[in-house]
């Protein structure tokens, strides 16, 4: 027998496959398993409700889609009284997607959430490409708005607010959308998290050529999807070569291989985004997918494939 | 809902750029409801990625229909498999249409899809008289008239180019029939269009200024198709946004901030 178990700070999984964020939920009903997965992360919540972008959010491109969702949810007081409890079936730990929009956000939602006992760690969304934020010491609004995922100091003070407020287990959600993720990811790491995650979504266009117009109502959108699958595993092995705690491996994978080619580059789990919506059941056929593969190659465990690219 | 290998008997061009698929299962038979849709997957690849939701268009004993129009790749892809080839399905999603007494059916295009499904229950389980308006480009791009008439509906046809019925858009037909009327709705009738969105606001419209209940069955660029991705917002009145995927595809008129 294999032993696909990963610890993600205080967090043990079964297997280190999840669904991404916004992606899987108990809306699929019995089209698929959640509780097989390692781990469900929630859609992203804010301290307030967020009505999200206008349509069109949706545009498919090759091998992949352009979302701009625009974090749409009913505010955290929602997600405690009416949504927490709806997944009481869901045996697996349970980890609250956060995003905030100003610098007090996010640790006011960890504070709120913290003494919650259902909900195991926190994924802060630092990085959701269809909102944007003031950059430090400026006011709401302001020209220059970016994620904070694309600041390291922005990225240190954030993260660090919340280690602060919370003694649940904190991964933080990077972007691909900077030029270097290593201080990106070196800064969350200082600041306390228990795990980076990534890729977020990369910025996109799609253009009806004879309207000419954006496919989008927002213009811009997050790019997901197989298209990304060899930007996202170098983001991940620069990420793996620079810090110490485990990272999350996301970015268009479809199956196993997919999966492995990630866990080779340094993921210590993976998550499943873009696929969901094609198959329900992708997370599951990559759980059995791994363990075959590591039964046929007589690995024992997992965790002795993470970071084994060979050079 | 399920996710369903399904057997293809049928994939057939009826007209133009349509095509009808007939495929076989014992529970979307039992399962499907005028007005819902099923996701279909179009490649056995990544390209096209995403499944394509297609409305239920006739439900019949060991399966179901689905009529397609070929617009793009995925469709393309859809209208090249063969009988006796399997299909991918997730399905039925969305709502469905509110079954009512005396109705009024509107299509545009290849909105003709779901309501060819829901005039088969209506005749069958309600036996009662079904006026369909049908909107096209030309005479060419006019399907489904025979079936709508072979169960007893009435059928008024409109071309753009007037190359068959009347000329010009089928809502200015339908305001047409109303002004003179040729149709003189009851207070017991409902209004069901699908079409494109300009076409469903004005039958919206129309629909008000006679007091008539009205509900249109609405299509929006989808991913997942059950309500986990929130891409398919349709804003309402009071300003939020509900899902055509899992709070529609059906909604009433009157609910729409057109």
């Amino acid at each position: 027998m294999v032993d696909l178990s990963v610890k993600i700070g205080k967090l043990k999984l079964k297997n280190p496959v999840m669904a991404a964020s916004g992606t899987f939920g108990p809306e699929y009903g019995e089209l698929t398993d959640i509780n097989s997965l390692g781990a469900y992360i929630t859609k992203t919540i804010t301290l307030k409700p967020r009505q999200g972008n206008p349509p069109p959010r949706i545009a498919e491109t090759a091998s992949g889609m352009l979302n701009s969702i625009g974090l749409e949810n009913n505010g955290v007081e929602d997600f405690i009284k009416d949504k927490l409890p709806k997944l009481s079936k869901i045996k697996i730990p349970i980890i609250v997607s956060i995003a905030g929009e100003y610098d007090n956000e996010l640790k006011e939602l960890a504070k709120r959430l913290n003494k919650i006992k259902r909900i195991n760690a926190l994924e802060l969304n630092l990085s959701c490409p269809n909102i944007k934020r003031a950059p430090l010491g400026f006011a709401r609004g302001r020209q220059g708005a970016q994620m904070i995922a694309q600041d390291k100091d922005a990225t240190y003070e954030i993260v660090k607010a919340v280690r602060r407020s919370t003694a649940l287990t904190v991964i933080v959600k990077l972007s691909p959308n900077v030029t270097d993720i290593t201080e990106i990811a070196k800064a969350a790491e200082s600041a306390g998290a228990d795990s980076v995650s990534l890729v977020n979504t990369f910025l996109g266009i799609a253009v009806d050529i004879e309207t000419k117009r954006p496919k989008l109502g927002n213009v811009t959108g997050g790019l997901s999807g197989p298209a990304i699958k060899p930007l996202a595993l170098k983001f991940v092995r620069d990420a793996y070569k620079c810090v110490k705690i485990p990272v999350i491996g996301i970015g268009g994978i479809m199956d196993y291989k997919d999966a492995i080619e990630f866990m080779l580059c340094g993921a210590a789990a993976v998550q499943i985004g873009t696929a969901n919506f094609v198959n329900p059941d992708t997370s599951i056929e990559i759980i059995g997918g791994i363990r075959k593969y590591l039964a046929i190659n007589k690995i024992k465990d997992a965790r002795s494939l993470i970071g084994k690219l060979e050079i | 809902m399920k996710r369903l290998q399904c057997g293809i008997s049928e994939n057939e061009k009826i007209a133009q750029s349509f095509y009808k698929m007939r495929v076989e299962s014992l529970y979307l038979a039992r399962n499907s409801k005028p007005g819902q849709f099923i996701e279909v997957q179009c490649s056995d690849g990544i390209e096209p990625l995403l499944r394509r939701p297609l409305g239920v268009h006739r439900i019949l004993k060991n399966g179901i229909d689905l009529l397609y129009e070929v617009v793009g790749k995925g469709t393309a892809m859809l209208s090249e498999k063969k009988a006796g080839e399997e299909i991918d399905l997730i399905g039925p999603l969305g709502n469905g249409f509110m079954l009512n007494e005396k109705t009024i059916l509107v299509a545009g295009g290849i909105g003709i899809a779901p309501l060819l499904a829901l005039a088969e229950q209506l005749a069958y389980s309600k036996k009662q008289k079904i006026h369909v308006f049908i909107g096209a480009k030309t005479k060419e791009h006019i399907i489904c008239a025979e079936d709508f008439k072979k169960i007893g509906c009435d059928v008024s046809v409109s071309t753009e180019d007037g190359s068959r019925g009347y000329k010009g858009l089928v809502t200015n037909l339908l305001n047409k029939l109303f002004d003179d009327e040729t149709i003189k709705p009851s207070n017991d009738t409902t209004i069901y269009a699908c079409g494109p969105v300009g076409m469903l606001k004005t039958v919206a419209r129309i629909a008000k200024t006679n007091q008539i209940p009205c509900q249109v069955s609405l299509e929006e660029r989808m991913a997942c198709g059950v309500g986990v991705c929130l891409g398919c917002p349709v804003k309402v009145k009071g300003g939020e946004y509900k899902m055509v995927c899992k709070d529609g595809p059906v909604f009433n008129a009157e609910e729409i901030a057109w």
